[in-house]
């Protein structure tokens, strides 16, 4: 490899990339559009839940188990005066669920007799559904608390279950959303930005004038591969300060790290866009194929939303190919848990296989041939 | 020639051009298939296998029948018991088991003697959606648990008792809510792609001047060119509902009228975006950007994955120019709720008026193009 030849072909390549803004803009704006809009789009955090509160027979005993309802800030209660009417609540999508004391209630409560608090939900959405169901176990649990305090006898069940969520107690789901989409923008972003140059030399014809230059094919990947590469980390930079400042998802663990690792993921993603570029060779079809062969399966199949465990096994075989995957696994894992060897070693174990496996590919198939 | 026959001649000439390369024929047909089937199965909230490691300090009758409720259970898949706690961090940290158990040293002698016995549970929270669903899942294990040894011991019952009960869709499942999203989801793809290109093709061929001057009055052109988005997008959802009613077995308790009325208002307004984007742009690359630039937005503020009320304020109101958002409304009421056309003409509004408002923009884009 001659370094003066390929200091010139890169600097061909950064005189194209300032001459025609396309791809600063996909470098540049982008990411901030992508991440504002997933950023604020995405989020598994219900608050404000409408829901609907009847009491058959309204007594104190009733209205200080609402409370629990009123005070939480999960919920926007309503009450309703009965059920026909909370029915029709649920029906017309005003409510998402009914919490239902029936007349026994207080009678039941005093007696200690295990009065049924009827809970219906709206399944359709099923995981927002859940998530309302934990809600209302959690104030009916504090209920029971203050009962079985306001008796002066400890409330006692069989099991006594303390459970702790390490890495992200809230539980806020923008934690672990923004660094996840981290990777599902920087696959689109680094395909896209490789995908149309090596198409765009077949389609107007330079790619020729350059095979009768002296520059050996090897020169002409790397000289492509590196403008692109610092471009694809200016990009990186932007998602990664949004991320920290706009969304304040902490870094747990260390900077150096992660730009490491981001650095070889996205070598991953241009070697992709590379390979999809050279057998494209025609820039129409090249972008099709990196839009349809990026983004979708690395927003579903990389883990940052779905869980990868829960996948029939044939799709679970699919993942391992994806690097979005293994760099969706660091991004989690540094981000919110620090510094984990064992699983940043896997994971970009997995990526340096990935990229060399997409350049080998790159650089078989270029040979210097007119066909 | 009356107008009839002037919109059949275009309408002819439109599907030759679509339909001729194999290129295009491939990318309407295959891409949606092979999303429909990979985001069914692999789109889902619903936890399968989630590896536990559990810690047995008691090695009592107790506690050896609650851990049988766990390794019966589908939702989780018992990795290792552990003879020390020793691991247990670097297990979770380490992404080998996303849950820990460890049960209390007295658990069975508690529980003899009528007292509470100590279970924790510990849970990785990197991904705190799972987290919540799994805390969820072992919670119900050991409520049942509860309810079997209170009324087999001679417990007292709890004061109150949640009697949970999830409408329209009873065992929680995700997918139910995912396939019917899916279908509005593919539609949208394939009516953008089929029209979001036509104009911007013959604008870059020249021939689009050409189609000017013929005796095609603007509102024939606009007729002409819609109608194979409308012929193909109805023909490609009717495939994919057929495939979520029989293959994922996916209730449909609604009118069929009313999701048919709501798929051809949708594709009304899908079909006028796409147009308008293909007016505005000159080639056909920055007609694929621009449906690019339309699609993924729609999809993220749509509801599809997450829900709109979790948004924030000002987003949600941004929500209200989507067509994906009222479609994904209609379907999943007539799919899941029952809904008729009485209940969803709100729906029906709204896409009138965004199909009318783009439509008009495009026939005027037909001649007045900025450039």
């Amino acid at each position: 490899m001659n370094g003066e030849r390929l200091l010139a072909l890169m600097r061909k390549e950064m005189l194209q990339i300032v001459r025609d803004p396309s791809s600063i803009a996909i470098a540049f704006v982008m990411p901030l559009f992508l991440l504002l809009l997933f950023g604020y789009g995405v989020s598994l955090d219900a608050r404000h839940v409408p829901i609907a509160l009847v009491a058959s027979h309204p007594t104190p005993q009733t209205s200080a188990f609402f409370a629990g309802f009123q005070g939480s800030p999960y919920f926007n209660p309503r009450l309703y005066p009965d059920m026909p009417l909370a029915r029709r609540a649920l029906m017309g999508r005003d409510v998402d669920g009914i919490v239902w004391l029936r007349a026994d209630f207080s009678r039941g409560t005093l007696q200690g007799a295990a009065a049924p608090v009827s809970v219906i939900v709206n399944g359709v959405n099923a995981n927002n559904a859940r998530i309302i169901e934990g809600y209302v176990q959690g104030v009916w649990a504090s209920w029971l608390a203050t009962q079985a305090q306001r008796r002066g006898s400890p409330l006692i069940l069989p099991v006594d279950v303390r459970s702790r969520v390490w890495f992200n107690p809230a539980l806020r789901s923008h934690d672990y959303l923004v660094p996840g989409l981290i990777a599902v923008i920087m696959t689109l972003i680094g395909a896209l930005l490789t995908a149309l140059v090596v198409a765009r030399e077949w389609e107007r014809g330079t790619m020729e004038a350059l095979m009768a230059s002296p520059a050996t094919m090897a020169e002409i990947l790397v000289g492509k591969l590196i403008p692109y590469f610092l471009l694809g980390m200016g990009g990186m930079g932007i998602t990664l300060v949004l991320a920290m400042g706009l969304f304040s998802v902490p870094l747990v663990g260390s900077f150096w790290v992660l730009v490491l690792c981001s650095a070889l993921f996205l070598m991953t993603a241009l070697g992709m866009g590379l390979l999809i570029s050279t057998i494209a060779k025609n820039q129409f079809v090249a972008g099709m194929i990196a839009l349809v062969a990026t983004y979708l399966p690395a927003f579903i199949l990389s883990g940052f939303i779905f869980d990868i465990h829960s996948m029939p096994w044939p799709i679970r075989a699919v993942t391992h190919l994806i690097a979005a995957r293994y760099f969706v696994s660091i991004l989690q894992t540094l981000f919110l848990a620090g510094d984990v060897w064992p699983v940043i070693a896997r994971n970009s174990g997995a990526l340096v296989l990935i990229a060399a496996f997409f350049l080998a590919l790159v650089a078989r198939i270029s040979r210097k041939r007119l066909d | 020639m009356g107008w009839y026959g002037r919109v059949r001649a275009l309408v002819m000439k439109e599907f030759l051009a679509l339909l001729r390369s194999k290129a295009s024929r491939t990318v309407l047909i295959v891409p949606p298939l092979v999303q429909l089937i990979v985001f069914s199965f692999a789109a889902t909230f619903n936890l399968q296998h989630v590896p536990v490691v559990i810690y047995d300090q008691d090695q009592g009758g107790a506690s050896r029948e609650l851990i049988a409720r766990f390794a019966g259970s589908r939702y989780f898949s018992i990795e290792k018991m552990l003879a020390s706690s020793q691991h247990i961090a670097r297990m979770i940290s380490d992404k080998e088991a996303l849950l820990a158990i460890r049960i209390g040293p007295r658990f069975s002698q508690d529980l003899a003697l009528h007292r509470s016995a100590r279970v924790a549970v510990l849970v990785d929270g990197r991904n705190s959606n799972t987290a919540l669903v799994a805390l969820g899942d072992v919670n119900a294990v050991i409520q049942s648990f509860d309810n079997r040894w209170a009324a087999t011991h001679g417990w007292h019952a709890a004061p109150a008792v949640l009697v949970e009960r999830a409408w329209f869709n009873p065992d929680l499942r995700s997918r139910w809510f995912i396939v019917p999203g899916i279908v509005g989801l593919l539609t949208l793809v394939v009516a953008l792609l089929v029209t979001g290109l036509s104009v911007a093709r013959e604008r870059e061929a020249g021939t689009f001047d050409q189609l000017l001057v013929t005796p095609l009055a603007p509102w024939e052109i606009l007729v002409g060119k819609a109608f194979p988005g409308f012929l193909i997008g109805t023909l490609e959802a009717t495939l994919i509902i057929l495939v979520a009613v029989f293959g994922f077995g996916v209730p449909f308790v609604g009118s069929i009228w009313a999701l048919y009325l709501g798929l051809l208002l949708f594709l009304l307004a899908a079909i006028g975006v796409g147009l308008a984007i293909s007016s505005a742009s000159a080639t056909q690359q920055q007609g694929l950007l621009g449906v690019f630039l339309f699609m993924v937005p729609a999809v993220i503020l749509s509801g599809f994955a997450t829900p709109i009320a979790n948004m924030p304020r000002a987003v949600q109101y941004l929500t209200y120019l989507n067509p994906l958002r009222y479609f994904l409304i209609i379907l999943r009421g007539v799919f899941l709720e029952g809904d008729g056309i009485a209940i969803l003409w709100t729906q029906y509004v709204p896409l009138i008026f965004i199909g009318l408002v783009t439509m008009t923009i495009a026939t005027f884009l037909f001649r007045h193009r900025l450039t």
